[in-house]
């Protein structure tokens, strides 16, 4: 179900995840996969990539253009750098 | 007017650059608050090390959409030397004046220790006084200055010599050893080193020579005697 607000338009949940596109090396995924746990006994692990994740509120009129304002803003401010990250948008309804 | 220098919110290498120009090199030397305009007749920008915005999301990427830096690319797009040490390259690659990425360490850490640069390009206003190859012992300090491009990107650098500095080891893990690259145009220079730190022989044990010359060279492109 979604969340109304006042004026009638809903709000969304956005969150996006910033990594290191695959072939990067990411030295932090790796020290916590060998440092911490496969030192610990959890050996069925075979790699731990790390990432940052931004969460947004943001009133649009649909789940669809939420995603792709939320894409925009990424690309124009260059929340994400293209040449070394990959970029996730994930939408919630409320 | 000179040179200036930006200071954005969280540099903290802005004053010892204003030092080495002033006192050593009698240049006269300005500060511009990143929220303002540079004027047009500058001869030199310079962006200083530091941690502008906390390095919040990204080290350089807020500075980089600070409204001083629509002067510097129309400076840079006009030819006038452009210098970003530290924090200053981190700027310079998330403005999209220099390609690239600088990302942590691979050692994870805050590296702070004395490195020797090799000098791969001395046409650039930065470096024509030094001699090709030469070393230039040199410290760095930051966190995030691993440089990183794709393939495609570091063969366009080599191509048009826009390497201009590397390690003379691997420090960091850095592609191809690079710690400092240039613009096509070459008026456009991002390094991590700290120059500004290694000028004066009472902070430099090593040799502050090759380093003097760094800021030697942007005097003889500026037309400045020393």
């Amino acid at each position: 179900m979604t969340l109304f607000s006042q004026n009638s338009v809903p709000l969304y949940k956005v969150h996006i995840i910033i990594e290191n596109k695959p072939g990067i090396s990411d030295p932090e995924g790796d020290t916590i996969l060998h440092d911490l746990v496969l030192k610990a006994s959890f050996p069925s692990v075979s790699k731990i990539r790390s990432a940052k994740m931004l969460k947004f509120d943001i009133k649009e009129k649909n789940k669809n253009t939420a995603k792709k304002k939320i894409q925009k803003l990424c690309d124009e401010l260059r929340i994400y750098n293209p040449m070394v990250s990959k970029l996730t948008v994930q939408v919630f309804e409320l | 007017m000179k040179v200036g220098i930006v200071v954005f919110p969280g540099s903290n290498c802005d004053r010892d650059m204003y030092h080495v120009l002033t006192e050593i090199f009698n240049l006269d030397t300005k500060f511009f608050w990143h929220e303002k305009n540079l004027p047009k007749e500058i001869d030199a920008v310079i962006l200083p090390g530091g941690f502008s915005y906390g390095d919040r999301l990204r080290a350089g990427i807020i500075a980089a959409h600070s409204p001083i830096i629509k002067d510097v690319k129309k400076l840079a797009s006009s030819g006038i030397p452009i210098l970003g040490v530290c924090n200053g390259f981190q700027i310079l690659v998330e403005s999209g004046l220099l390609p690239g990425a600088l990302l942590k360490n691979n050692s994870l850490s805050f590296m702070c220790q004395w490195t020797n640069l090799i000098v791969e390009n001395n046409k650039t206003p930065f470096t024509n006084k030094l001699k090709l190859h030469q070393k230039i012992p040199i410290p760095i300090a930051n966190g995030e200055g691993r440089y990183y491009a794709d393939d495609l990107t570091l063969k366009k650098l080599e191509k048009n010599n826009q390497i201009v500095f590397r390690y003379s080891e691997m420090v960091n893990g850095s592609s191809l050893r690079i710690a400092g690259i240039c613009n096509v145009n070459g008026n456009v220079l991002g390094m991590m080193p700290h120059p500004e730190r290694a000028i004066e022989s009472e902070i430099n044990p090593i040799d502050n020579k090759p380093s003097a010359l760094i800021f030697e060279s942007l005097l003889n492109s500026i037309g400045i005697q020393n």
